[in-house]
C-alpha cells in the first residue's frame, strides 16, 4: 500500500509513531541527565498529541480526558519533578560515561526488527497502521528496557521505567482507540503514584549509598562475599 | 453481592482509620479488627457463591464464582492470622527501636491498602483493573520493604520496584493486545476488557494476537509469582521486610498473581484450542521449581530460604495448571491453599525465631527448642509440612501433582521427584542444627503468641488427614471451571 493512499490522520499518525521512535533512541543516546528528561518530557507530550487527534477524528470525547492526564503526567509534572530532583541533587552537572554507544545503538536497532517480525501476525487482520503502530509501540516498550539496562543512574532508570509505560499508552490508543476510562484513570493513578514514590527512593538511596549509581546497589547478592 | 462490596469497603475504610491512628499497640487491635470484618464478608460472599452460583455484579464490574470465592475467602484468613502476629511484633520492634511510630503508622495503612489491592484483583470482572490492582500492591507494599530503612532494605526495595514494575508493564502490554483482539470480535463493544465477556467469545479471537498476548501477560503477572528468571526481587524483599510483610506476601501475592496468569489461560485456551499456553506455564513452572531447590542450598539467611523454597511451590503449582488436566488443575488448587497456609504459618515462626535470636543468619540461630519449645517445634513442624511429609496437606497436593504427572507426562516425574528430594535435603541441612542443640549464651525467651501457626498448622493437617465435603465440592467446581471437566 502507498502511503499516499492513506487518509490524512493515519498519516499523521505514523509520522508521530516515528517520532515517538525517534525519542526513544535518542534518549538511548543521551549521557546527560537533564536533557534525557526533556527529551522524556518530549515523547510524553508527542504522545499527548497523538491522544487528542485520535480523539478528535475519531470523535470519542473520553480520549481528551486521556489526553488531558498525559499531558499534565508524563508532559509536565512528572519530568519537572526530576528535573528538580536532578539540580537539587546536583547530579546536573555530571556526564555519565556510556558504555559501547554504538553498540547500544545496534542492539536497539535489533530490538525494532524484532518488534515488527513479533508483531507480523497481527498484520493479517488489520491495515498496515496497525502493524506499525503496535510493532512501534513495542520497540519503545523495549527500547525502555535496553535504557535501564545500559545505565547505572536511579534518575534514568526512572525515565526508562515511564517510557515504558509511555509505549504501552501508544500502543492503546492507536491500536484500540483507548482502554475504558475507568480503565485509563486507574493506570494514570498507578503512574502518579509511582513516580511520587521514585522521589522518595532517591532520597532513601542516597542517603543510604551517598549516591544515585544503582551499581553501588550489591549489597544483597545469592554469593557470600 | 454486598458481601462484595462490603469486602472492598472494609479495607478502605481500614485505611482511612489507621492511617489517623498514632499508638501502635491500638493500631495493631484496630488493624486485626478490620481484617475480622473482612472475613466475615468474604464467608458471607462464600455462602452466597455456594448457594446461588456465580454472582455478576449489576455493572458487570465485580465476578465471583468458585474459583475466586475460595481464594478471596484464603486471602481474608490468612490476612487475618497475619495480623493478629503483627500487632505484638510490630510493637516489639518499635520497641527495639527499629522502627518509629509515623513509620508504623504508614505500616499499619498500608497492610490495609495492600489487602484492598489483593481483594480488588480477586473479585474484579475487568481484566485492565486487575492489571491496575496488581500494581497497587506492589506500590502498597514497596515502601513496606524498605521500612527498618537499612541499606541492604532500600536496595530490596528498589529492585523489588523496578523488576516488578517493568515486569508488570509487559503485562500491560498483553492485556492491550487482549482488547485489542476483542474489539476485532463483532457483537463486543464496550465491555471488551471484561473477562465474562471475554470468556463467552474466547472462541471468535484471534489465536495470534492471543498468543502474543499471554507470552507478555504470563511473563507480566509471571514476574509477580516470582517465576525464574524473574524471581530476583523475590528473596531480598522477603528477607529485607518486615516479617509479617513476608508472610502476606508468599501467602497472598503470590497466589493471587498466579489465580491473574490462570484466567488469562482459560482465555488463550478457549481461542487457540490447543496446549501452547499450557506449554509455556509447565516450562516455565519446571524452570523456577528446579533452579529454587538447588538454590535453597546456598542460602545462609533464614528468610532467604524459606522465600526460596516458595518460588519452588509457585513453580510447582504453574506446572500443575500448565498441564490443564482436571486432575492437575484440582491438584494446582488444593496446593495453594495447603502452601499459602504453611508458608505464612512458616514466616510467623521464623519472625519470632530471628527475634529469638537476634539475627536472621542461620548459623547464629541455635537450640530453639532449649530455649523456647513453641517456636523451636513450630518450626520444625513446619518445615516438615512444608517439605511435603504425610500428614500434612502438602504431602497430599504433591502427591495429586505427581499422579497428574504420572499420568499425562510419566518421563517429567522423575525431575520433580528429584526436585522435592533436594528441596527436602536442602531444608533440613539448614533446619536441624536450628532447631536442635544447645542454648546460646544470653538467649533468652520472649513473648510470643503461636496460636495463629497452630491454626494454620492444624487445617493443613486436617486437610491432608481428609478434605472436607463441602471444600472438595468447592475444588471440584474450580476444577470444572478451569479445565472444563470434573476430577472424579
Amino acid at each position: 500500500m502507498e502511503i499516499t493512499q492513506l487518509s490524512h490522520y493515519q498519516q499523521a499518525i505514523l509520522l508521530l509513531a516515528a517520532l515517538i521512535a525517534l525519542t526513544s533512541f535518542l534518549m538511548l543516546g543521551q549521557s546527560r541527565l537533564l536533557r534525557l528528561v526533556f527529551i522524556f518530557a518530549v515523547q510524553g507530550i508527542l504522545l499527548s498529541i497523538t491522544t487528542a487527534l485520535a480523539a478528535d477524528v475519531l470523535d470519542s470525547p473520553h480520549l481528551y480526558i486521556s489526553a488531558l492526564l498525559t499531558l499534565s503526567l508524563k508532559g509536565i509534572f512528572i519530568p519537572i519533578m526530576l528535573q528538580r530532583l536532578v539540580i537539587n541533587m546536583g547530579l546536573h552537572r555530571d556526564m555519565e560515561t556510556l558504555r559501547n554507544p554504538a553498540r547500544v545503538m545496534m542492539a536497539g536497532t535489533g530490538l525494532m526488527v524484532f518488534s515488527y517480525y513479533v508483531c507480523l501476525p497481527i498484520v493479517k487482520l488489520s491495515p498496515l497502521i496497525t502493524l506499525n503502530t503496535i510493532a512501534i509501540s513495542m520497540a519503545v516498550v523495549l527500547l525502555g528496557m535496553l535504557l535501564m539496562i545500559t545505565r547505572r543512574q536511579a534518575v534514568a532508570h526512572v525515565v526508562g521505567f515511564m517510557s515504558i509505560e509511555n509505549g504501552l499508552f501508544f500502543a492503546a490508543v492507536v491500536s484500540t482507540y483507548g482502554m475504558p476510562m475507568v480503565v485509563e484513570l486507574g493506570i494514570a493513578f498507578d503512574v502518579l503514584v509511582a513516580a511520587v514514590l521514585f522521589g522518595v527512593f532517591f532520597f532513601h538511596i542516597r542517603s543510604s549509598i551517598d549516591s544515585l549509581d544503582v551499581d553501588q546497589l550489591n549489597r544483597l547478592s545469592e554469593v557470600e562475599k | 453481592m454486598i458481601a462484595a462490596y462490603l469486602l472492598l469497603m472494609v479495607p478502605v475504610i481500614g485505611m482511612v482509620v489507621l492511617s489517623w491512628v498514632n499508638d501502635s499497640h491500638l493500631a495493631g487491635r484496630i488493624n486485626t479488627r478490620f481484617n475480622i470484618l473482612a472475613l466475615a464478608a468474604s464467608l458471607w460472599l462464600a455462602v452466597d457463591v455456594l448457594l446461588k452460583g456465580p454472582i455478576l455484579s449489576n455493572s458487570q464490574m465485580l465476578y465471583i464464582d468458585s474459583f475466586n470465592v475460595y481464594l478471596i475467602v484464603l486471602t481474608a484468613f490468612v490476612g487475618l492470622t497475619t495480623s493478629i502476629f503483627s500487632g505484638p511484633y510490630m510493637a516489639h520492634e518499635q520497641e527495639l527501636g527499629k522502627v518509629g511510630k509515623k513509620r508504623l503508622r504508614l505500616y499499619y495503612t498500608m497492610y490495609q491498602g495492600f489487602m484492598l489491592a489483593m481483594y480488588l484483583v480477586l473479585t474484579t470482572n475487568n481484566m485492565g483493573v486487575m492489571w491496575v490492582a496488581m500494581e497497587g500492591a506492589t506500590l502498597a507494599t514497596v515502601l513496606l520493604v524498605s521500612l527498618y530503612r537499612t541499606p541492604e532494605s532500600v536496595e530490596a526495595a528498589w529492585k523489588y520496584f523496578i523488576l516488578c514494575g517493568v515486569g508488570i508493564a509487559q503485562a500491560l502490554f498483553g492485556t492491550v493486545l487482549l482488547y485489542f483482539a476483542a474489539e476485532q470480535v463483532h457483537g463486543i463493544q464496550d465491555n471488551a476488557l471484561l473477562w465474562t465477556v471475554l470468556h463467552e467469545h474466547a472462541s471468535a479471537l484471534n489465536p495470534g494476537v492471543m498468543s502474543i498476548a499471554f507470552v507478555f501477560l504470563l511473563v507480566g503477572y509471571g514476574t509477580k509469582i516470582g517465576l525464574v528468571p524473574l524471581h530476583n526481587w523475590l528473596p531480598d524483599a522477603h528477607s529485607e521486610g518486615p516479617t509479617p510483610m513476608s508472610a502476606i506476601l508468599s501467602g497472598l501475592l503470590l497466589n493471587d498473581a498466579l489465580y491473574a496468569v490462570v484466567r488469562c489461560k482459560m482465555l488463550v485456551d478457549g481461542s487457540l484450542g490447543n496446549h501452547e499456553a499450557g506449554n509455556l506455564m509447565m516450562g516455565f513452572g519446571m524452570l523456577s521449581f528446579l533452579v529454587a531447590v538447588l538454590f535453597l542450598h546456598r542460602q545462609t539467611d533464614i528468610k532467604r530460604l524459606f522465600s526460596y523454597s516458595s518460588i519452588e511451590h509457585m513453580g510447582l503449582m504453574t506446572f500443575a495448571f500448565g498441564i490443564g488436566s482436571p486432575w492437575a488443575t484440582f491438584a494446582a488448587l488444593f496446593h495453594m491453599t495447603t502452601h499459602s497456609l504453611t508458608k505464612s504459618a512458616i514466616f510467623v515462626t521464623v519472625g519470632y525465631a530471628s527475634q529469638l535470636a537476634k539475627t536472621q543468619r542461620i548459623e547464629k540461630i541455635r537450640g530453639l527448642i532449649n530455649t523456647q519449645p513453641a517456636i523451636g517445634w513450630g518450626l520444625l513442624i513446619g518445615t516438615v509440612a512444608i517439605a511435603g511429609f504425610p500428614p500434612f496437606g502438602v504431602f497430599a497436593s504433591e502427591f495429586l501433582v505427581l499422579i497428574a504427572t504420572m499420568h499425562d507426562y510419566p518421563w517429567l516425574t522423575p525431575l520433580l521427584l528429584l526436585g522435592i528430594g533436594i528441596a527436602f535435603a536442602g531444608l533440613f541441612r539448614k533446619i536441624q542444627p536450628m532447631v536442635f542443640g544447645d542454648i546460646p549464651k544470653g538467649q533468652l525467651p520472649i513473648r510470643a503468641n503461636m496460636l495463629p501457626v497452630m491454626i494454620h498448622i492444624g487445617i493443613v493437617l486436617l486437610l491432608g488427614l481428609s478434605i472436607p465435603a463441602f471444600l472438595g465440592n468447592w475444588f471440584n467446581q474450580a476444577t470444572h471451571l478451569i479445565s472444563g471437566k470434573f476430577p472424579l
